[in-house]
């Protein structure tokens, strides 16, 4: 099937929700008001690690206007259990604790009580009335600290090892071959260590939710979020309720990349409202999105590699500690997977360590734990590179997974396109660019797994021919229009005559996050085979009408057609305007499990020129390719492509969670959180690559994480470029561009991999 | 919270005389997001914005008037003023962002005290005075005497700037602003550096200041620029030179924007950049 055969999917279609966007009609979490509302506001730890050793509510209580105050007692004691959550697991326990403290503060913003009240005011006033008292422990801010031998420990029951308990929640292990004979064959073994800072996930908007609970104890929630089933079940678990006590509206979502799947105020939202009787609105502050929710780990980094004079990787150790946060579930199982998987690596072993740390619980972002894991290969690759006097696009070519190929993580690669992004940056004028002074240029690769999971969509179509699509995915991508297109595909009628729609709990079956870059994939599934179905009852009641067969009946171009051509075809329209006569409403519904995901591979080049007196870093010109499977709508694809991109720069550069010594994040505020603005960044050029998986009935592969993976090692090789010094800390900031520059302790080896 | 615009100077003065809790305001651009971030409001805001001689640049012979609470964005407009005072434009169009630049003033950039205020340098460089309106009448200092240290100036609650005035420039005399932070845009100044140099016929400096913003609780003119520059061409020692003054001079500190160290190595690269600019617009040979 090539992209020629299809009327719909490759257009670039107006996206049916962007006018209400662009004129701030559409509703996100903080747009919603009830009569009789309260504010609900979260009492946080100001301690990065302490017990709590009583609370007393009863000035909070005493001020007027105070409707409801809760505390962890309100909440049932969960035991640990774990289960899939999304495309991550989750501990309940950990998850209620988070949520809520009970016995132990962990991090310096961890919720400690939640109090409803009729005005700000008032709940702020209750909010200082509240009297906690504290034993104060030491805390430990990154992984260095946490793994050191006196270190204070976090959790009294993470002990992966057997013995006494540690901050070490889990170490991951993977071994296959024999790495000291696979370095032994190579010419060149180059080991390198890597730092990088938690950065945030930093979505615009805010995390907000209005919870209703009726008398009749079921509850209704709005609120903007990955996932309104995720919504639904977490809180439901932590509330010790039925599922179906709760109904989760979906609002409009300002970001998530990954941090809103998870739940924070939700419960505690439901849990006011059941007390005090009244709709509670929660609005969380942007120090509180920084200092409680989202980031993404810190980490500390070895690799070492070994290739043979002609370029063949012979062999790969890596060692990561990554830290979890406060509770354990850091990204570091999915970073082993990911950091060699672009490369047919025999030899290979693999350690990763999930390190508890008195900071916010880590979440998902974008590719969780890829990007650190890349930064370190990809930086490695390309001394190897330089080392061999190798083109670095040949050197990743030469070694690079195809179909067939047996992947560092396990599984055998179905048809991918890995080699396909390489050759187009390869091909792409940018790479025969030239640069002057000062400029650098550098390319980097990353992989991602994708996710399938569960999906469900409703299509139904009215009387005039025109449909809706229901699916229970929040769109954060654009994905209304590829649903609309991919219905349109099927059914044959114009993408502007179907309305996608995202619907509440209740209204459509189960469905799994948007995240895993999985909803074009499966809920687009769900989508095509719920229009599939559509087209079967078309033909049946076509040839209900005509007295004919269904297998005489062909579905072309949104008719009916007679195979015999001896009637003339019935459109859509008229089949539905008569749908009263052949058997009633026509609708569909399919609920499926998502097989044949199709991971995604990405190449990437970017030219830097480094101010060698202030060390700032200016990204000239920036190129990505990546293999989309298929584009149903190239514009949201290549939307995705440089959105990871722009976020991998920030990462690259400034963004960092700068920690005083008392545990306190000092820049909580994008002010001095220091995402890329516009006029920092070029335009992002993009070649989508599309190299069909087998798995999806059009060749569909998730296309919204893999852009993340490379930028962190492409900006550190392009600024080896311009300046010759491998920078292997993060963020590549102008203090540590001008003390790398000024150090002439660079290229040190670093200790050997444990 | 309760607002009030006042349309003269004297309806201004005598409120904020009844209203001691008062605060007066330009743009906003400081006071909304401090707000925000529950900094505690004051009794009335008063906006300064509708007083016709706040709003507005006029140029005679001899002088510069802004007014206190002309948006940056007229200022950038100005085709006379970006002429005379390029570096004091420059500064203007570095405040915030455009949006913010319709808003923000030079009276409140000043005013608010931010050590790290991009107007500041300029204007100390250029040797604008401020004409100050109070219940008492009104009296004219120089900027230096306004910021007395970080969030604090030497105005009482029933006083504000009314314009600056300076004399209109030389032939052979241009300045320039340069500052270094991570971003483009919407950020706060590592370093800010503002510049004045005159040249004479054949090119060489005859007179040279320098100016340093975020290194010290207050803007820091720095001693001795002219001296090192004076009698030459501009050269790499005589910069060199200028930018170990400053480096000497400054006391900055360390915090989440920049290490000390880190602050007073940048000082001395701007303020290079910043003395080269300023005497190639002046007419210096690079």
């Amino acid at each position: 099937m090539t992209s020629t055969s299809f009327k719909h999917i490759g257009q670039r279609s107006i996206r049916p929700d962007g006018l209400d966007k662009v004129t701030g009609k559409a509703r996100f979490g903080a747009d919603y008001y009830l009569p009789g509302m309260l504010v609900g506001v979260v009492v946080r730890s100001p301690h990065p690690h302490a017990t709590i050793k009583s609370i007393d509510t009863t000035a909070a209580r005493a001020i007027s206007g105070v409707k409801a105050v809760i505390t962890a007692q309100d909440f049932p004691e969960i035991s640990h259990e774990e289960a899939m959550s999304g495309e991550s697991v989750v501990d309940f326990r950990d998850l209620s604790h988070n949520v809520m403290a009970r016995d132990k503060v962990l991090y310096i913003g961890h919720p400690v009580a939640a109090i409803a009240a009729t005005s700000q005011q008032a709940a702020d006033a209750a909010a200082q009335a509240l009297q906690v008292v504290y034993e104060i422990h030491p805390h430990v801010l990154n992984v260095d600290e946490a793994m050191a031998s006196d270190a204070p420990i976090l959790h009294s029951d993470l002990d992966p090892d057997g013995g006494e308990p540690t901050n070490i929640a889990k170490r991951h292990v993977f071994n296959r071959g024999d790495t000291k004979q696979g370095f032994a064959r190579a010419d060149v073994v180059i080991e390198r260590e890597f730092t990088t800072k938690q950065v945030h996930q930093g979505y615009i908007e805010p995390h907000a939710v209005v919870a209703d609970t009726g008398e009749d104890g079921r509850s209704v929630v709005w609120c903007s979020s990955q996932g309104h089933f995720l919504v639904r079940d977490q809180t439901a678990k932590v509330l010790g309720w039925e599922r179906s006590r709760l109904k989760v509206i979906p609002a409009e979502i300002g970001g998530g990349f990954g941090g809103k799947t998870t739940i924070y105020l939700e419960p505690l939202a439901v849990l006011l409202s059941a007390k005090s009787g009244r709709p509670v609105k929660m609005v969380m502050s942007r120090d509180e999105v920084f200092m409680a929710t989202g980031p993404g780990p810190g980490s500390r980094v070895r690799v070492k590699i070994g290739a043979t004079s002609d370029g063949k990787i012979t062999a790969a150790e890596v060692w990561m500690a990554f830290d979890a946060g406060a509770f354990k579930g850091s990204p570091v199982g999915a970073a082993c997977q990911t950091v060699l998987a672009p490369y047919e690596i025999h030899d290979v072993s693999i350690t990763g360590l999930d390190v508890v740390i008195n900071t916010p619980k880590v979440a998902a972002y974008r590719a969780p734990g890829a990007p650190i894991g890349a930064f370190a290969a990809e930086s490695v690759l390309d001394e190897i590179a330089e080392a061999l006097s190798m083109d670095p696009i040949d050197l990743r070519y030469q070694n690079a997974v195809e179909e067939g190929s047996e992947s560092t993580y396990g599984p055998t690669f179905k048809l991918i396109g890995f080699k396909e992004t390489l050759e187009a940056i390869k091909e792409h004028p940018h790479y025969k660019a030239t640069l002057g002074p000062n400029q650098g240029r550098g390319v980097a690769c990353g992989f991602w797994f994708n996710a399938g999971l569960g999906s469900s969509a409703t299509v139904s179509i009215h009387e005039d021919g025109t449909a809706s699509v229901l699916t229970g995915s929040p769109d954060i991508g654009g994905s209304r229009a590829s649903m609309a297109l991919m219905a349109a595909e099927v059914l044959g009628i114009d993408e502007t005559r179907i309305r996608p729609s995202i619907v509440d709990t209740d209204s459509i079956g189960f469905t799994d996050v948007t995240g895993g870059s999985r909803v074009t994939f499966a809920t687009g599934m769900a989508v095509i085979e719920a229009c599939g179905e559509i087209v079967e009852d078309l033909r049946g009641r076509a040839a209900m009408i005509w007295g004919a067969e269904p297998d005489d009946v062909e579905w072309q171009s949104g008719q009916a057609q007679h195979s015999d051509g001896s009637k003339p075809p019935l459109s859509l329209a008229e089949i539905a305007g008569s749908a009263a006569k052949t058997g009633g409403p026509i609708a569909a519904t399919a609920s499926l499990t998502a097989r044949g995901v199709g991971p995604a591979f990405s190449t990437q080049v970017c030219d830097v020129e480094v101010d060698p007196d202030t060390g700032l870093v200016d990204i000239l010109r920036y190129t990505t390719a990546q293999d989309a499977g298929r584009a149903i709508h190239p514009s949201y694809v290549e939307g995705q492509m440089q959105g990871g991109v722009v976020q991998g720069i920030g990462w690259a550069l400034n963004e960092e969670y700068v920690y005083d010594d008392s545990g306190r994040m000092e820049n909580p505020m994008f002010l001095d959180y220091r995402m890329p603005v516009a006029s920092d960044l070029p335009m992002i050029d993009t070649v989508i690559v599309e190299v069909p998986n087998p798995g999806h009935p059009y060749g569909v592969r998730g296309v919204g994480e893999v852009g993340i993976v490379p930028p962190l090692a492409a900006i550190a090789n392009a600024i080896n470029g311009a300046t010759d010094v491998r920078l292997r800390d993060l963020p590549m900031s102008p203090p540590r561009v001008v003390d790398a520059l000024s150090s002439e302790l660079n290229g040190a080896t670093g200790t050997p991999a444990g | 919270m309760p607002y009030v615009a006042p349309s003269t100077i004297d309806e201004a003065c005598d409120f904020l005389r009844s209203n001691p809790g008062s605060r007066v305001f330009a743009g906003a651009t400081d006071i909304l997001p401090q707000s925000k971030a529950g900094r505690r409001l004051p009794e009335f805001l008063v906006d300064l914005k509708r007083i016709p001689r706040l709003t507005g640049l006029n140029v005679d012979d001899k002088l510069w008037r802004i007014g206190a609470s002309t948006p940056a964005a007229h200022l950038t407009r100005d085709s006379r003023l970006s002429g005379e005072f390029p570096g004091l434009v420059e500064a203007a169009g570095l405040i915030g962002s455009d949006q913010i630049q319709t808003r923000a003033s030079l009276g409140g950039n000043l005013c608010n005290a931010s050590p790290a205020a991009d107007t500041g340098p300029s204007l100390v460089v250029n040797e604008f005075s401020a004409v100050i309106a109070s219940p008492e009448g009104e009296r004219t200092v120089p900027v230096t005497a306004i910021t007395t240290g970080p969030g604090q100036t030497s105005l009482t609650n029933d006083e504000f700037i009314v314009e600056f005035l300076a004399d209109r420039p030389a032939a052979g005399t241009s300045d320039a602003y340069q500052r270094f932070t991570p971003r483009t845009e919407m950020d706060i100044a590592v370093v800010g550096a503002g510049a004045r140099v005159s040249v004479g016929p054949t090119g060489e400096v005859t007179n040279a200041d320098l100016v340093l913003g975020a290194v010290a609780p207050t803007t820091v003119p720095i001693v001795g620029i002219s001296d090192a520059l004076v009698g030459r061409s501009l050269d790499e020692p005589g910069l060199e030179r200028a930018a170990d003054l400053a480096k000497e001079q400054i006391e900055p500190i360390s915090d989440k924007r920049g290490t000390r160290d880190f602050r007073i190595h940048i000082a001395g690269v701007l303020t290079k950049r910043v003395l080269r600019t300023a005497a190639e617009r002046a007419g210096a040979e690079s």
